[in-house]
């Protein structure tokens, strides 16, 4: 009954018709690859560079040495010295400073009698992010700090050198430099899928029922489900485009590397479209007009891949009703096959459940669309 | 005899509580040019809408081109065309484009589709704009292509829904020869409209009215059968003192105003002008004329809207 041969106009005259709106071949071609940059560059969860004013108040060799210790790193940045106590209210209410390191009087003397010095950091906590952050830095590096001077001092003393009980040694795996972008990009595939297809779809069906070219091709003999795909394919197509420019991006500009299968990759990918798909015609069988769908699509597909994916927020951290909500969100499922396939090159049989749960949730959404569809206008 | 192209048998259609279509038969014979006549809201596309399988009839079947349009959609659907009364063609395609794709749908080979383009550029009198957009083209030729890119198929039957909204009178004449030359070439028919001046052009009329069908004939058998009255066409100063003043007097059965003149029905066992000029000159009004006139499509409605007693908002 289905027939190519009838499908084969709808395509044609859809890819025209995109081709000629050029905005909307903007919006799905080039505004994902330019949102990844966006988001690679400006949602970036590493605190590097933090601007870091020095009240040295011993300024001896060993308080030099400590000092020394941050500013070798990339973390943090000196950005002042002080010289007395009340500078520090300032710099640090004048943003000039993020956090100041104040070293006491008689450090490297107390150090040497095997005193105990306490050091004093004070970090602005206006950002949180930032601020746990660097004090989390600061307290390890001194902690560095703390245990190799122990370390020279039995040395010193003529007990050799002893080994640690513990020697805590932190490997990263699959992001060994802990950069956002990696965690972002497979994140940012699946919530460019979305939005694109559930905006595209039902965009293309309000319009045609707005200008009335949707009863014209009804009352023609093409079955409803040649129209459909003939108005969805092209669309579907345009998305895997879209999904090949994305990971071009990301590996030119954030090295991101896809570590598994390309092909396992776009087959996940696509059963994740046509879950944008179903949301899509769904969205379409409740608008009237153009306005209406785009709203109601963008809310449909920004919010569940934005905030309920895990993207931008770690589920772990939801209470747990929100929690729930996740389950029912394909994104999350596709979210994490995607960082499996991207950052840690894992196959099916790691996450064939997730794939199988998103097969279920396309068949469902789509069956559910195409039966409001059929009764709202076929 | 001539063969029968649509049958339709007591035909219903609710919405909820609200019969938009209520118990409507009739038939049209294959190669007629078929009106269907009546006010916004009278259910005129609501039946066309039916029978061209956009929407399910509460009750009641037809036949079209032989099948059943509830049993046989497909087959229904292959051998007629559609041209709604909001029909624009795909304004980002060009006039070729726009044929190549209703050609497509319809499942016509790329020979046919280059032979039927032909026809179509050359009945919508397009030749030498194919490659312009729909947008660029005057109201009139926009809506004679999409009546040629209805008929890429070769439809049997065309249903036109209001097909000649929003365009000039002279358009519209050209439309409507168009509609001819299909109808000569053995293409049925069938057209809704609100423009009586139109509904003379069809072979038969049906006058519906709220849902229902309340006439029915060929325009000239509308005007003989429905008005047996002779009809005098009166001309006066005073055509508003005149109209009340005639029609306090029990010989006069109707009188209704066209622009300055009046149209006044009298019963027939009077002499119509007689009665006229008794009652003007009994109320000292002048007379310059009085005529007897064949009654117009649009007396006929009046009148017959008068007896399913509504007051007539007909255009």
């Amino acid at each position: 009954m289905i027939s190519v041969h009838r499908i084969r106009p709808i395509i044609k005259k859809e890819f025209r018709q995109v081709r000629r709106d050029k905005r909307s071949l903007g919006v799905l071609l080039v505004v994902p690859a330019f949102m990844l940059v966006l988001f690679g560059y400006a949602l970036n969860y590493d605190v590097k560079h933090v601007p870091l004013a020095i009240y040295d108040q011993d300024r001896t060799t060993t308080s030099r040495e400590l000092t020394d210790g941050f500013l070798h790193t990339e973390y943090f940045d000196r950005i002042a010295t002080l010289t007395s106590e009340h500078q520090i209210d300032s710099v640090l209410t004048g943003q000039i400073a993020r956090a100041v390191l104040v070293i006491p009087v008689n450090f490297e003397r107390d150090l040497a009698a095997n005193r105990s010095v306490k050091i004093q950091v004070l970090v602005d906590g206006s950002n949180a992010t930032n601020a746990t952050a660097a004090a989390g830095y600061l307290a390890e590096m001194s902690q560095d700090y703390s245990t190799r001077l122990s370390l020279d001092l039995l040395a010193r003393n003529g007990f050799g050198r002893p080994t640690l009980p513990i020697d805590y040694r932190a490997r990263i795996w699959y992001n060994p430099e802990l950069t956002s972008p990696k965690f972002l990009v497979p994140g940012l595939i699946g919530f460019i899928l979305m939005i694109s297809t559930v905006i595209s779809t039902s965009l293309s069906i309000v319009r045609e029922r707005e200008k009335g070219t949707i009863e014209q091709i009804i009352v023609s003999p093409i079955h409803p489900m040649e129209l459909i795909v003939g108005k969805t394919l092209p669309y579907v197509l345009i998305s895997l485009v879209s999904t090949s420019l994305i990971l071009l991006v990301g590996y030119i500009l954030f090295d991101v590397v896809v570590r598994g299968s390309l092909l396992l990759l776009y087959g996940e990918a696509l059963i994740f479209l046509l879950c944008g798909l179903g949301l899509g015609i769904w969205v379409s069988t409740v608008s009237t007009r153009q306005e209406q769908a785009f709203q109601l699509a963008t809310l449909v597909s920004l919010l569940p891949t934005f905030m309920l994916s895990g993207f931008a927020f770690p589920i772990r951290n939801m209470p747990w009703p929100i929690q729930a909500l996740t389950y029912i969100n394909p994104a999350r499922y596709f979210l994490w096959i995607l960082r499996g396939i991207v950052l840690r090159g894992a196959g099916l049989e790691v996450f064939w459940q997730e794939t199988l749960f998103m097969m279920l949730f396309a068949t469902w959404i789509i069956v559910v669309s195409w039966n409001r569809l059929r009764r709202k206008v076929l | 005899m001539q063969k029968v192209s649509i049958e339709a048998h007591s035909l219903t259609k609710r919405f909820g509580s609200f019969t938009a279509v209520d118990d409507v038969s009739f038939s049209v014979a294959k190669g007629e040019i078929f009106g269907f006549l009546g006010a916004n809201g009278s259910g005129k596309s609501t039946t066309i809408r039916m029978l061209t399988g956009l929407l399910q009839s509460t009750s009641g079947t037809a036949t079209v081109a032989g099948y059943d349009i509830n049993k046989q959609p497909e087959q229904v659907k292959m051998r007629i065309g559609y041209m709604s009364q909001k029909f624009s063609l795909y304004a980002d395609l060009t006039v070729a484009e726009n044929i190549r794709f209703w050609g497509g749908i319809y499942g016509l080979t790329d020979a046919k589709i280059a032979e039927r383009r032909a026809w179509a550029i050359q009945t919508a009198g397009l030749e030498g704009r194919e490659a312009s957009l729909p947008s660029a083209l005057p109201g009139g030729f926009k809506q004679r292509l999409a009546l040629a890119c209805a008929m890429l198929h070769e439809p049997e039957i065309v249903f036109l829904d209001e097909p000649t909204g929003g365009v000039d009178p002279i358009m519209r004449r050209r439309f409507w020869d168009l509609i001819r030359q299909l109808a000569e070439a053995g293409t049925t028919v069938f057209v809704t409209t609100h423009y009586l001046d139109e509904a003379e052009y069809c072979n038969r009329l049906m006058l519906i009215h709220a849902g229902r069908i309340i006439a029915g004939g060929s325009p000239q058998e509308l005007k003989t059968q429905y008005i047996q009255n002779p009809v005098m066409e009166v001309e006066t100063d005073r055509v508003i003192e005149a109209m009340n003043a005639l029609s306090d007097d029990p010989r006069i059965e109707e009188t209704s105003v066209f622009g300055t003149l009046l149209h006044v029905s009298i019963k027939p066992e009077y002499n119509a002008e007689d009665v006229i000029k008794s009652v003007l000159a009994a109320h000292n009004l002048p007379l310059h004329r009085a005529e007897r006139i064949v009654p117009s499509l649009e007396d006929v409605f009046i009148h017959l809207l008068d007896q399913q007693g509504v007051t007539s908002d007909a255009s």
